[in-house]
């Protein structure tokens, strides 16, 4: 009853393009595209058009003026996106074009599809389940080109698949056990346990490597959470600037100019920064400053990863070494900025206050000059190796770029545990499948398997706030 | 013509093991009752194998007993051996099963029900059911039976537990008879009457195998088994040391790849392999031919000899059910060590008989379309004559809830296997006669058998059944578990000389600190009995206090994960789907998912997500389809209260 209505939105983006696509689903889809589509001899022709065929001809409005030459298609329910009867539109790109056929749209009945409601029909015609449509809203806020393939991956289904396998092989397991406890004639448990502690074993590494890609997974998708630290006037705003190209924090010469935090997202190919610039650490009387080294800290503390810049042309002394204490336990770079000028610093001393501060551990150090633009490239090197091992491109393998995934996959996981304990301790088979069981539902929830309503409740909300 | 017209409160047609606990339960509860039977001598007549119980059956019979049923007292009274199944396994799958006397059995049920107030046993078939229609909701409502011989009962609900007898033939072979089990009356009438009421009928057919003359078996080729030296009784009413008393064995023995010979070089003799028989068996209690069938490379299945009572010689051949023919049956029995020289004394058969698809029933086990009319036990489709007490308990609770305007009562898959049964039932789309098992309870470490009157006294109280002394007792034994699991909880052993030496001595790991009694009972090498040694303030508690918490202390992180899936489950089962919910309207759902929705009319969302046929995604979209339902109608209720 809430999908009676039939929607039209422009499927291809709002902007300028080489071609633009309006999409009209639902019941009355056929009847409206059939009104604003007239093939080239002029006739309407959508009606009896056959499923899946494209047609050549011409986009007009309710008064007949034609709007564009286009090519339409019908896809009947239920073999199109939305599981709904679908007609598509192919216009020329233009904003201008593209609005006015849908808006003609409009005339003929349709009404504007609200965000996300394409998938939301999709979904709930089952043309998808809820990794997938979970995947599609995660397209459509992609804000990085890998973001965007793992996002396709999902859709396409390797997460489903590959979670599938890893259900499968629980329920086999389940069963079995089942299966003797009925018929003990029949079903022997002798060297189960054994047999069941290697499979364990087995799902255990499987799970855990997806739940491995989690974390990259999300910087992937979100961007990499970074804090830059540095003593007053070292150059950390016009480090910021000079990775997002523009002047947007405000640089002077006086030390403490950057009063409040500042946020930007940046994209060093392919990697996606989410950037707070901090006002410099000192010790310092005026309140409106001291509540942004406070903040500092704290955002220090919730960071991905933290830039330490320092100034090479001034000795270090003991301040560098006390904010150099909240990169304990965190990805951190540090950048020896201004190489441009007389180099008092070098990269060995600061090689040695690290082994100082910490003396288990190597924090790799570049020299740049924010002034000058160099050493960049070196360090999207350093970050690379530090977050993805090296390798940023994306191999199609199955990356966990959401939250609730990852939940479910570590609930998982944690059952899995529970059933090796089972197995270690010496309980009777019937306790496994207690654990066994979990571990199946979690798992069932990434797909949609398992209806969990507080799922539901989610992804409806996740529809509403898409494109 | 003059003709005999009673009126009376309920009307229970059958008296096997379905209608003899909801003839109970409904006399008990202070109804006027009737309970039909084509013959007094069959009440609680046990056709088929001689025990009670058994694997996942003896938690039914506790569930029974729980609520106030009769089943576990009876063969309290009447078994000749007992033993608990599984005790190498978890508590879970602990099962009781009994021996009955098959003829005390049946005698000491029918003296309950002769004694019973408000009951009257009435020897006649019930050819027809009495209805009219609501002139408003146009919907059907039973208003009494009427007999072969034209006798009219009037009654507010009827309770059919007819089990294998509609339109019912055995088999044996070749050979067809037009009778019931054993050889009884057919009730050949009432289908006809159920068919014009709109109810739909198949067919089942279960079997059973030969009895034996005991004089000409050979035990000693056989290994003998005994009961338990220590007897646990069924019902939770029963003194423990009124059933401590001599047992009988029964004998163990196999069949061989000779037996299996004869089996397969005859199956073409065989009715169900000839396709003479139409209706379906039961996967799970399967006939000897389908075993060797299905289990073509096993060698060997098991031949239980089963005494059928202390005052017969006959022995029953618990394994071996048959429908082939007379001489192929006693060629096959020959071949199994110890019965070379066997005598029959009644022939393995196959019986065939109409039953329901329950699923035309709500969960309460009434009718859909027929109000005041209940159903219980073989007839809707279930085998076993635990399962029967237990619907037949349940129907007529439900009966009596329905006359006297009280609510009904559910049972759910997470309180007791009963739930599960039932739900099963008018959920699931069952093929074969549904024989209950330990798998098809998800929550059966929470279901087991130790503490289905923790799980359901309190029910069969507000239900009427279990009296207030009862009550207050159960109410004692709550309070001593708890109390004990406290104080176990909070009394803490140093690690000093007297402790360490008890634990080396029990294989167990000296202490590194303090650690609370509760602990030391977790670890497997240690158990509540043995650490009596280091526990100076026990009292000496009663052992079914004590074995409780034992297990709840022991198992405790299981139980609690088990909770946990419960509580998932429950979420679904209290989302309640609006009895006129127009599935029509729901248009996202897959035209599969509607069809089902539509014949099964669940009550909840998790009944709804049960239903095969139904996938998750069909259940999210009912779900939003109950949210936008719900807001509507709370928004109409808002408009209204405002126009006041």
């Amino acid at each position: 009853m809430f999908q009676d209505s039939t929607i039209a939105a422009v499927a291809t983006g709002l902007t300028d393009s080489g071609i633009g696509i309006i999409r009209i689903s639902g019941p009355e889809a056929v009847s409206i595209g059939d009104n604003l589509f007239r093939n080239a001899s002029g006739k309407p022709c959508l009606k009896d058009s056959e499923s899946h065929k494209m047609r050549y001809g011409f986009a007009v409005d309710k008064n007949g003026v034609v709007l564009d030459e286009v090519m339409a298609v019908v896809m009947k329910r239920p073999r199109s996106f939305t599981g709904e009867d679908t007609v598509e539109i192919q216009c020329h790109g233009g904003v201008l074009v593209m609005r006015k056929i849908l808006e003609a749209s409009f005339q003929f009945g349709a009404r504007l599809a609200e965000p996300g409601e394409f998938t939301k029909r999709a979904f709930l015609n089952g043309k998808m389940d809820l990794s997938e449509a979970e995947a599609v809203m995660d397209v459509i806020r992609s804000g990085n080109e890998y973001a965007l393939a793992s996002s396709v991956d999902q859709l396409r289904g390797n997460l489903s698949e590959a979670v599938k396998a890893i259900r499968k092989e629980i329920l086999s397991e389940i069963a079995f056990i089942e299966a003797a406890l009925d018929d003990p004639e029949h079903i022997s448990l002798e060297g189960y346990s054994a047999r069941l502690s290697l499979k364990t074993e087995n799902l255990l590494g499987r799970v855990k490597k997806l739940l491995d890609t989690a974390d990259s997974g999300r910087l992937m998708k979100e961007g990499i959470s970074t804090v830059i630290l540095g003593k007053p006037n070292v150059g950390k705003s016009s480090l910021l600037n000079l990775l997002l190209g523009e002047d947007r924090a405000i640089v002077t010469d006086v030390a403490g100019t950057t009063r409040d935090i500042l946020e930007e997202h940046i994209n060093l190919h392919g990697i996606g920064f989410n950037i707070v610039d901090t006002a410099g650490i000192r010790e310092t009387d005026n309140i409106v400053e001291q509540i942004g080294v406070d903040r500092a800290k704290q955002y220090a503390d919730k960071a991905d990863l933290i830039l330490y810049v320092a100034d090479c042309s001034v000795p270090l002394e003991d301040k560098d070494r006390e904010i150099m204490s909240l990169l304990e336990n965190k990805n951190a770079v540090i950048l020896l900025n201004k190489s441009d000028l007389q180099n008092v610093v070098t990269e060995e001393e600061m090689n040695k206050m690290i082994k100082d501060i910490f003396p288990e551990r190597t924090i790799p150090v570049i020299g740049i000059s924010a002034k000058e633009g160099t050493g960049i490239e070196e360090f999207e090197n350093v970050v690379r190796n530090l977050f993805f091992e090296g390798e940023f491109t994306h191999h199609h393998e199955i990356v966990i770029t959401n939250l609730r995934h990852k939940e479910a996959l570590q609930n998982s996981y944690d059952s899995l545990m529970m059933v090796k304990n089972s197995i270690e301790n010496g309980m009777e088979e019937d306790f496994y499948s207690i654990d066994l069981t979990s571990a199946y539902q979690e798992l069932g929830k990434i797909i949609g398997e398992e209806v969990d309503d507080d799922v539901v409740e989610e992804i409806f909300s996740k529809f509403c706030i898409g494109k | 013509m003059p003709e005999i017209r009673e009126k009376t409160d309920v009307c229970v047609i059958g008296a096997g093991h379905a209608g003899c606990e909801a003839a109970l339960a409904c006399a008990r509860l202070g109804l006027e009752t009737v309970i039909f039977t084509v013959s007094v001598d069959s009440i609680a007549l046990m056709p088929c194998n001689p025990n009670i119980g058994g694997s996942s059956k003896g938690h039914l019979v506790r569930e029974v007993d729980a609520l106030g049923g009769e089943m576990g007292r009876n063969i309290d009274k009447t078994f000749i051996q007992s033993k608990m199944l599984n005790v190498s396994k978890g508590p879970a799958v602990h099962s009781l099963r009994a021996q009955a006397d098959k003829a005390d059995y049946s005698r000491e049920m029918r003296k309950v029900l002769e004694n019973q107030d408000h009951l009257v046993i009435k020897q006649a078939e019930v050819c027809e059911l009495l209805w009219e229609e609501d002139s408003n909701s146009k919907k059907k409502k039973v208003t009494g039976v009427k007999t072969f011989t034209g006798a009219v009962y009037e009654c507010k609900a009827v309770v059919l537990c007819t089990g294998t007898y509609l339109r019912a033939r055995c088999l044996c072979g070749e050979s067809i008879t037009y009778t019931g089990p054993n050889g009884l009356q057919a009730a050949n009438h009432l289908t006809d009457s159920l068919e014009k009421m709109g109810i739909e009928l198949r067919r089942f057919k279960t079997g059973t195998p030969a009895r034996m003359d005991g004089r000409s078996i050979d035990y000693s080729k056989m290994e003998e088994q005994f009961g338990d030296e220590r007897v646990v009784p069924f019902s939770f009413s029963t003194d423990p040391e009124s059933v401590q008393k001599d047992q009988v064995s029964c004998w163990l023995t196999y069949t061989n790849e000779k037996t299996h010979e004869i089996i397969r070089a005859n199956l073409d003799r065989s009715p169900i392999y000839a396709g003479i028989i139409e209706g379906t068996g039961p996967r799970y209690c399967p006939s000897i031919e389908d075993k060797v069938v299905k289990f073509a490379g096993k060698e060997r299945h098991q031949v239980f000899i089963e005494p059928e009572g202390l005052h017969t010689n006959e022995m029953y051949v618990g394994g071996m059910s048959s429908s082939l023919p007379e001489d192929v049956q006693l060629a096959m029995y020959r071949t199994v060590p110890g019965l070379e020289n066997c005598k029959i004394v009644k022939n393995a058969y196959a019986i065939e008989y109409d039953c329901i698809n329950a699923r035309q029933l709500y969960p309460t086990l009434e009718f859909k379309n027929v109000s005041g009319l209940f159903s219980g036990g073989q007839f809707n489709g279930s085998s076993g004559y635990e399962e029967a007490a237990a619907q037949g308990l349940v129907a007529g609770v439900n009966a009596a809830m329905s006359v006297l305007g009280r609510e009904p009562f559910l049972f759910d898959r997470s309180e007791s296997y009963i739930g599960v049964l039932i739900d099963d039932l008018v959920t699931k789309d069952n093929r074969e006669p549904y024989r209950m098992m330990t798998s098809r309870a998800e929550y059966r470490l929470l279901l087991r058998q130790d503490n289905a009157d923790l799980r359901l006294r309190k029910k069969g109280y507000e239900i009427g059944l279990i009296s207030e002394t009862q009550y207050q007792e159960l109410l004692k034994k709550e309070e001593m578990i708890k109390n004990e699991i406290k104080r176990l909880k909070e009394t803490y052993v140093g690690a000093n000389r007297e402790i360490q030496d008890f634990l080396v001595s029990m294989g167990s790991t000296p202490l590194k600190t303090a650690a609370s009694l509760a602990e030391l009972i977790c670890r497997p090498e240690l158990s509540y009995e043995v650490l009596s040694e280091i526990d100076a303030e026990r009292v000496i508690l009663p052992e079914n206090v004590t074995e409780q918490v034992q297990i709840e202390i022991k198992y405790e992180g299981y139980i609690a994960r088990q909770l946990r899936q419960v509580e998932q489950y429950k979420k679904m089962e209290k989302k309640l789907i609006p009895t006129d919910i127009n599935y029509d309207q729901v248009s996202s759902l897959r035209l599969e998912a509607r069809q089902k929705l539509k014949l099964f009319r669940p009550i909840s969302i998790g009944q709804a997500s049960r239903i095969s046929g139904v996938s998750p995604a069909d259940v999210s979209v009912l779900l939003v389809y109950l949210e936008h339902y719900n807001r509507q109608q709370e928004s109409e209720r808002g408009k209204s209260s405002e126009g006041l």
